[in-house]
């Protein structure tokens, strides 16, 4: 049983930064109709800008604001600073595009996610890079018998809280409701009176952001980072966005932590080596027989 | 000898001419208790419809009466909820929609839906894909027999394209060519099927009033050629203008059916119309 | 014999182009022969690829899947029983079709953007099955080494780069003329009306689920096909060959060459085969370099670099009109 809720408790943190990639995908994708493929990389990105805050910026940062202050700095660059890129993507590479086509679009969005990789690769090499250890003390606790680091709980009270609060932005807010009316149906929205660029401002700049942070979370976690990350999340977190229903928030939050906890479920009880396989499965089998995911609304074309 | 032969012509010339009598009154087409639903909304509610050989039927009532509904259903885009479709006595449940078309029925859509990037003659040469059966393997070695039948569906496009008059358009992109020439497109790919019932969806929207016309001409003309058509229609002209028999539907149902002059002075059919507007004024 | 003569004049170019490379593998030295063959794997690919993405309009990024089926199907048979490569051609062939079959089947019927997702994680299952050594028959990270030659028997073993060359070139120009008689026959018309409007298509007369799968099988087979020609000319097969990224070069290759257009394919897989030749010495920058021109051919013109001519057809003219094809 211990175990049972230890692989829980790891799943929901895995889950958590799935949910969070996810977001991003979901919300352009929701009412831009576009899959953006170099989502992924936007969170590799956050996360190499993390590292190199935290490791070549290392003696500045912790001699100006200390262990815990290097972190919410890493965070903090990370959001701000994908957000931005994300920003730039959508004008430079998007924008162009909508209107050719869905293809166009497709092949656009690939092209990004290898520009991305890239740079990556030429500026931080193609080795792994590491975090360091340091950035958050390694301490254990007991919890009701479950054994848990702080850097858990660190990084699920943090996801938790960003997702609540983006699920009050979206569900509770009218500016969230314009969101959701702008993803059931752009050109209908526009014409109520909803003005599309902020909306594609908020989303193409919070999406990346939340997946920077990603970033930097993950690279705390699992300290290894490398160019490659971008594809081996993203398509998780796609995965993830269509558990619980492409265009749904609060359903890419769900598929995301169901995901996480599928996975670590998986790879405990049936096999490491297959974990992804396992994953993908998963999102053949949802495409397959509830293409709509958990939460996702019907659509019917209109003939 | 020459006597008995002429005879003879006479008898079975009379016997063809019996035939298309009894055919005349055949039944082509016929919904018995349709239903169709959408979630809670009922598109179409328990609608009977006959059609009869040769005959231009059309089907009207206000926006949002259910008629597309009708013909996609019939056309097996969707599938019915309650009740059935009968063409020529069989029962079309379950079958699909390039089933259907080789059965007999062809169609037109409200939106018009060419293949855009393909040619007006690639069009129409599509048209006539249930009555071609060669198969990919002979297609990729060209056989005799592939190519006798490529030419084949090939001049029988041609033909369909001079019969609609686009003939000078049967290389331009399909896209390219003007709004009225393109609903004429769709119909000639609808006929190049060589159905037996053609379905037209609001086949004068967005023509100007001589492209009216001319379609109303147009499809006097065609239905000589053994056809039947039943057609949903805004257009008041064409309607009264073509129509041998007119049913009305409004929210799902049935309101009226008769010939063109009776349903147009039918005051259930004018309040449908009409008397929306006086309720909303309430 | 009046019209052939007016064909063989009319496409004159395409004649120069045949000539250029059969004389071509004499004039340079072993190392751009092999740039060459793979030129040609990639065309192979390309063309199989262009069935299912170009004339259908399906998006397909696991296409090297169904490469992977053949070349280990080929790898596997031939060393594990001896059976000769060229008898494993078709078989590798009918295994790859196979097996899109059986998968493609329950999914055919997703609409565009979710295919595409599903086709991701088939070619990543594909992958990482073969990466984990199921049964021990696929030999893990490391693939299958030892693979014979392809041979016809007797003195006729295909062992040096300049014979590899003539045999993908032969398989590809036979390709071509398949897949150009497919473009003039009901199939060719009916793909290309599934990827225009499928609605419509259905309506129209055409079995659309029929003729996806079709398109699927066809494109996996010849997929299949230069696997096994790959696997013998490598002699080695491994898991890595078949990655994501291969199937989005796949991708590109046809996109950027023009949608169902097969001089497009031509040209886009001489772009991905010779273009890091060219770039050797940037080598580091040229994956970057390759995103940039993919989002800026997209921007400036998206119906590829030779989109695909309808009605008349003509050779001489060489006017490339933008975006006369778009998504």
């Amino acid at each position: 049983m211990r175990i049972f809720m230890e692989q829980m408790l790891n799943g929901l943190t895995i889950g958590s930064f799935y949910a969070l990639i996810a977001l991003g995908y979901s919300m352009v994708y929701g009412v831009m109709k576009l899959i953006n493929f170099a989502h992924g990389d936007l969170f590799a990105l956050g996360s190499y800008l993390g590292f190199t805050l935290l490791v070549w910026g290392n003696a500045y940062i912790t001699s100006h604001v200390g262990l815990a202050g290097g972190m919410i700095a890493a965070i903090l660059i990370a959001a701000i600073g994908i957000g931005i890129a994300g920003l730039i993507i959508e004008r430079i590479a998007y924008r162009p595009i909508y209107s050719v086509g869905r293809l166009p679009a497709v092949v656009s969005a690939l092209g990004v996610s290898i520009f991305l990789e890239n740079i990556i690769m030429v500026i931080w090499g193609p080795r792994y890079q590491a975090y360091p250890a340091s950035v958050v003390p390694t301490l254990r606790f007991e919890i009701g018998g479950i054994h848990v680091t702080l850097l858990q709980i660190i990084i699920l009270i943090l996801s938790f809280v960003l997702l609540a609060v983006l699920y009050y932005i979206i569900q509770k807010t009218t500016f969230g409701a314009a969101i959701r009316a702008s993803a059931l149906d752009r050109d209908t929205a526009a014409l109520m009176g909803i003005n599309i660029e902020t909306i594609i401002f908020f989303i193409f700049a919070l999406g990346p952001a939340l997946g920077g942070t990603a970033g930097v979370m993950v690279g705390m976690y699992y300290r290894q980072i490398s160019f490659t990350m971008g594809w081996n999340y993203g398509l998780k977190a796609f995965t993830a966005t269509i558990l619980g229903g492409i265009g749904n928030i609060p359903g890419a939050m769900l598929g995301g932590l169901l995901l996480g906890v599928f996975e670590m479920l998986g790879s405990a009880y049936i096999s490491t080596a297959y974990k992804d396989v396992f994953v993908f499965l998963i999102l053949i089998l949802v495409l397959i027989f509830r293409p709509r995911g958990l939460l996702g609304e019907k659509v019917a074309e209109k003939v | 000898m020459a006597k008995d032969n002429n005879k003879m012509e006479t008898i079975i010339r009379s016997e063809q001419e019996d035939k298309e009598t009894d055919k005349i009154n055949e039944v082509v087409l016929e919904t018995d208790k349709l239903t169709k639903k959408f979630g809670g909304l009922i598109a179409v509610n328990n609608f009977d419809l006959k059609v009869s050989q040769g005959e231009i039927s059309s089907l009207i009532g206000p926006n949002g009466a259910g008629k597309t509904t009708v013909f996609n259903v019939v056309t097996g885009i969707y599938k019915a909820d309650g009740g059935k479709v009968l063409f020529k006595g069989e029962d079309l449940a379950g079958k699909k929609p390039h089933q259907i078309i080789k059965k007999g029925i062809a169609r037109t859509f409200q939106n018009i839906r060419l293949f855009s990037n393909m040619t007006c003659l690639e069009n129409v040469m599509a048209g006539q894909h249930c009555r071609s059966r060669e198969g990919t393997w002979t297609s990729v070695l060209q056989t005799p027999g592939q190519r006798k039948e490529e030419a084949e569906i090939k001049k029988n496009a041609e033909n369909r394209l001079r019969q609609v008059g686009l003939w000078k358009w049967r290389d331009e992109l399909a896209k390219n060519i003007a709004y009225g020439n393109q609903r004429m497109l769709e119909i000639g790919r609808a006929l190049a099927s060589n159905p037996d019932l053609l379905i037209l969806d609001e086949p004068s929207s967005g023509l100007n009033d001589k492209e009216s016309e001319d379609l109303v001409e147009f499809l006097k003309e065609i239905v000589k050629e053994n056809l039947t058509i039943l057609l949903i229609e805004h257009d008041m002209n064409v309607v009264m203008g073509i129509s041998d028999w007119v049913t009305v539907m409004d929210e799902g149902k049935k309101i009226a059916e008769g010939l063109p002059e009776d349903v147009y002075s039918n005051p259930q059919v004018i309040e449908a119309y009409l008397g929306k507007d006086e309720e909303e004024e309430e | 014999m009046k019209t052939n003569r007016n064909i063989i004049l009319k496409n004159w170019p395409i004649l120069i182009v045949i000539a250029l490379l059969t004389l071509l593998p004499f004039k340079i030295n072993n190392y751009w022969i092999d740039v060459f063959f793979f030129f040609g794997i990639y065309a192979l690919l390309g063309l199989s690829l262009n069935i299912v993405l170009g004339e259908v309009g399906l998006f397909d990024l696991g296409h090297m899947g169904f490469m992977a089926i053949g070349a280990y199907t080929t790898a596997i048979l031939n060393t594990a029983f001896g059976i000769p490569i060229i008898i494993l051609l078709p078989v590798s062939a009918i295994a790859a079709g196979a097996f899109a079959w059986l998968v493609c089947s329950p999914i055919i019927h997703l609409r565009g953007d979710y295919l595409c997702i599903v086709t991701i994680g088939m070619g990543e299952i594909v992958r990482l099955t073969l990466i984990n050594n199921p049964f021990g028959i696929t030999g893990g990270p490391n693939g299958v080494f030892g693979i014979d030659f392809l041979s016809f028997g007797g003195p006729l073993v295909i062992d040096s780069s300049i014979e590899s060359y003539f045999v993908i070139w032969i398989i590809v120009g036979l390709t071509i003329l398949g897949l150009v008689n497919l473009q003039h026959s009901r199939i060719g018309r009916a793909w290309n009306c599934i990827r225009e409007d499928e609605v419509a298509a259905e309506s129209t007369g055409i079995d659309v689920r029929y003729y996806k799968l079709l398109a699927f099988v066809l494109g996996a087979g010849l997929a299949g096909v230069a696997g096994n020609i790959y696997a013998s000319k490598l002699m080695i097969v491994s898991p890595e060959s078949f990655s994501f990224m291969e199937s989005c070069m796949l991708f590109c290759i046809v996109l950027i060459g023009g949608m169902g257009s097969i001089p497009g394919v031509l040209i886009g897989a001489a772009a991905i085969s010779l273009f890091p030749e060219i770039f050797r010495t940037f080598a580091q920058y040229r994956m970057l370099i390759f995103g940039a021109v993919m989002v800026a051919m997209m921007i400036f013109r998206p119906g590829g670099i030779w989109p695909r001519k309808r009605g008349a057809v003509k050779f001489e003219s060489l006017l490339i009109k933008a975006g006369e094809e778009n998504g």
